[in-house]
């Protein structure tokens, strides 16, 4: 089982990190992952994108050509990343930033992740968590308790607490959306 | 034990790197190499190895052929822009025997390029870059994990062949994190070291042949064998001599201590490609393009496979000759123009046809474009026969 | 001390003479008063390497019996250096000549001194490329005729001892090839002082240097040497008036408030070994 999943947004949302923590929980479930993004001028202010791809079996190429979940956080990304995504992938975006997405007969879930970060964490610092939480609960593509561990092996002392609680939020936008 | 890490290829680099007992690193940042000297310069010291960042491309080698004289196992890396800056100093260590590990991530096109874009356009600089006849050993790891063992065996050759080796790398096989099973301690792994002498000081020729392995004895600076380095041309004694027996004398030497030693250096990886028709030759980060467009091919019923140049020079040409024999055709694919095709059709001489799906519009290949390319070269064979 | 006999006997590789110097040459007098520094410093021959980089300077360290290295136009410094990383224990004293060491290697000089890296640089200037038939150098004074400015050189040279002193040079000296006895004393300086050190000594090229600038015989050539160098001492004192043309000799410069490199980075390793022993506890 092969899922493809697509971070998009702007650089200093911390999607790369996401991406990257997403990876290493697959990797606490047992899986096989492997992660790249977009490096350059993109990643400094620009849009910036980060790829994961998690299998029980090797993988080889490594980069994401269709995605079954992108994440997108800034209309731009929206316009850019969006283009190869079809009716079987679902697109998650935050509602703060994205309008409109091209891939219209995609399955699409708006969600209110940078709002929510900072309701619940004071800081949309932690949109990307918040975001992880959401992808985690609405994909299950890796365990809860794997991702936990990824992300607090990841984030900065002192900081646990807190991103505790953002991916708590995520959980949380995510299955209000599914009653929905 | 060991632990599970998601690493990138350049930092897989870097343990690999720590694990063979590299204990001095002397480099310039350049993208998409960065991450290797930031690595080394945290690991370094840690196990009580030494990190610089030099003045420039040319300093970083330097330091890393003196580290070398003084015994130490040593390494840089950069990317094609350091790579050309490099290149005299690659000469003198091919000429003057100093083992030493450079490693080149690349990036796209000459001159400044595309800094953080894949590309293989370097194939051939690492072969043919530095001036006048040379020899030396390029290996480029797949995969991160490959990252880990390659510089291992990249450290490990040049220790035993008395050679520079280059680690060939590109960006998607530098930057993509991926799963890596590392020992906890690396203690247990050997760690090569170059022959050294067993005469006396005042017997000791730096560069004789003593054991009839090509490879001559080399004391460590410092170590009582006392003896002299140069760049020039030099007979067994090191020292320049100019005679045209002397001179071949030396070439012939650095090239067949590589050349008669081929069977220890080359290595390919075969995969599916026992009864295949269509052989798609790739090597670095195009070959995970392969691998999963040869599975696609085998799916709709092409007998398609791979082989992959582990050993990127020398070049394998029996293990490309045997393949050529066994098959019908043989399928290119590089990051590139079209570089390394050359030195496979030299190799075929005829034997099958060899195409070639080059790439170099500064995104890999996917899957889906290279089972195309495998497609049509299984139409035209089937159209000759 | 050993008689010239004994030094040459000694410190010389058999089979390696005759030397390949010209007639009139100075480098052969600074490879003898280095030998004799050497010698009085009491230095083991295991102990020391000779780093060159090319140039008819960088042909000494092929003669002398010590680990010894010629290398790259340009590169002597960075090899020098990585060398003394690997082995801090070992003196590690660079040759390099005027254009070797400020032209193709300039980059590599202001950096090593910035460095205060433990290497003893000899720079033998004779303010010409001799090696490939008198080309100017940075170190060619304005105004002088060479095989590449046949209408004389219009650009600036540098003072090399300024210039290293500007970028952290902790030791700079100068002395010439007829100022033997203050030759010997300055590379003796030189060799015990921790940090980076810098010696230039004026030397003639005759052959390619002298000829093209009518400066007359080697023996001339030294006496120019004789009346433009002034000791340090003599120097602070003269105006600017009496100064012209001339040059200050013996040591010029030493500091000791900065920290050798290699001393320094062991510093680095320990922080870095404390920091793992912090994150494993």
């Amino acid at each position: 089982m092969k899922q493809n999943f697509r971070f998009s947004g702007t650089g200093g949302q911390g999607l790369i990190t996401a991406g990257i923590i997403l990876a290493e929980a697959a990797l606490l479930d047992g899986l096989l992952a492997v992660q790249s993004q977009s490096y350059g001028p993109e990643a400094r202010g620009g849009s910036s994108k980060a790829e994961v791809i998690i299998s029980d079996q090797p993988i080889r190429f490594g980069r994401v050509t269709h995605p079954d979940t992108l994440l997108v956080m800034s209309q731009e990304a929206a316009d850019k990343f969006s283009g190869d995504c079809d009716a079987s992938s679902l697109i998650i975006t935050d509602s703060l930033f994205v309008k409109d997405v091209q891939a219209r007969d995609a399955r699409r879930i708006d969600l209110p992740i940078t709002h929510t970060a900072r309701e619940a964490c004071g800081k949309p610092l932690f949109a990307n968590i918040v975001a992880l939480g959401a992808v985690v609960a609405l994909t299950k593509c890796v365990t809860t308790e794997s991702l936990e561990r990824a992300v607090l092996d990841r984030v900065p002392k002192g900081t646990e607490d807190a991103n505790k609680k953002a991916l708590a939020a995520g959980y949380e936008i995510a299955k209000k959306s599914a009653g929905k | 034990m060991s632990r599970v890490l998601l690493l990138q290829g350049n930092q897989a680099v870097v343990e690999g790197a720590i694990a063979a007992g590299v204990r001095f690193y002397g480099g310039y940042p350049i993208t998409p190499s960065t991450e290797i000297a930031e690595g080394m310069a945290k690991r370094l010291p840690q196990v009580g190895g030494k990190f610089m960042q030099t003045e420039d491309e040319l300093a970083g080698i330097g330091t890393v052929l003196g580290a070398s004289l003084g015994g130490a196992k040593a390494m840089t890396a950069t990317s094609g822009p350091g790579f050309s800056l490099k290149q005299e100093m690659i000469g003198m260590a091919c000429s003057a025997e100093i083992p030493c590990v450079i490693v080149d991530v690349q990036r796209v096109g000459p001159a400044t390029g595309q800094p953080t874009s894949p590309s293989q356009g370097d194939v051939m600089q690492t072969r043919w870059g530095t001036h006048g006849d040379h020899w030396l050993i390029v290996v480029s790891p797949s995969s991160v994990p490959e990252c880990f063992e390659l510089t291992r065996r990249a450290v490990e050759l040049s220790e035993k062949y008395r050679c520079p080796v280059i680690l060939l790398m590109d960006e998607i096989v530098g930057h993509m994190r991926e799963r890596i099973e590392l020992p906890d301690s690396y203690e247990g792994l050997s760690v090569p070291r170059r022959k050294q002498p067993d005469t006396p000081p005042e017997k000791y020729l730096a560069y004789a042949d003593t054991d009839g392995s090509m490879v001559p004895a080399m004391a460590d600076f410092g170590s009582g064998y006392r003896w002299h380095m140069t760049g020039l041309v030099h007979d067994e004694t090191g020292f320049p001599k100019g005679t045209p027996a002397a001179t071949k004398n030396s070439q012939d030497r650095l090239h067949l201590k590589l050349r008669n030693h081929e069977d220890d250096i080359v290595q390919v990886e075969n995969y599916r490609t026992e009864d295949a028709d269509v052989v798609v030759i790739a090597y670095g980060g195009a070959a995970r393009t392969a691998y999963d467009a040869v599975d696609m091919a085998r799916d709709e019923g092409i007998r398609a496979g791979l082989l992959r140049p582990v050993t990127i020079w020398p070049f394998a040409d029996r293990q490309i000759q045997a393949a050529a024999k066994k098959t019908k055709c043989l399928l290119v694919h590089e990051l590139n123009c079209g570089q390394y095709v050359r030195e496979v059709g030299r190799a075929v001489r005829g034997i099958v046809p060899v195409d070639l799906y080059a790439k170099y519009d500064n995104e890999p290949a996917t899957p889906e474009q290279l089972l195309e390319k495998i497609r049509e070269s299984a139409e035209k064979i089937k159209g000759a026969k | 001390m050993k008689s010239m006999e004994e030094l040459v006997d000694f410190y010389f590789r058999p089979n390696r003479l005759p030397h390949l110097w010209c007639p009139g040459c100075g480098n052969g007098v600074i490879l003898s008063a280095l030998l004799k520094a050497i010698d009085a410093e009491n230095l083991a021959k295991d102990d020391v390497a000779i780093i060159s980089g090319i140039g008819c300077s960088s042909r000494a360290s092929g003669y002398v019996d010590f680990n010894t290295a010629n290398t790259l136009h340009g590169r002597a410094l960075p090899i020098s250096t990585g060398l003394k990383m690997a082995r801090p224990d070992l003196h590690v004293i660079t040759l390099s000549g005027d254009g070797d060491c400020s032209a193709i290697g300039g980059n590599h000089l202001i950096h090593a001194a910035r460095r205060n890296i433990g290497l003893t640089l000899v720079v033998f200037n004779n303010s010409i490329y001799g090696m490939t038939g008198g080309q100017y150098s940075p170190l060619t004074p304005m105004g002088k005729k060479a095989m590449t400015a046949p209408y004389l050189t219009i650009e600036p040279s540098f003072d090399i001892l300024d210039l290293a002193r500007a970028a952290g040079a902790t030791f700079t000296a100068r002395a010439t090839t007829y100022h033997v006895p203050i030759l010997v004393d300055v590379l003796r300086k030189g060799i015990r002082h921790e940090g980076f050190s810098i010696i230039e000594v004026v030397t003639g090229c005759p052959t390619n240097y002298g000829r093209q600038n009518q400066l007359g015989a080697p023996a001339k050539m030294m006496e120019w040497q004789k009346d433009h160098g002034v000791m340090k001492a003599a120097w602070d004192k003269m105006d600017e008036a009496a100064r012209e043309g001339k040059f200050p000799i013996g040591v010029l410069s030493e500091r000791t408030d900065l920290k050798e490199y290699t001393k320094a980075y062991d510093e680095v390793i320990a922080r870095a070994q404390a920091s793992v022993k912090e994150e494993t506890a």
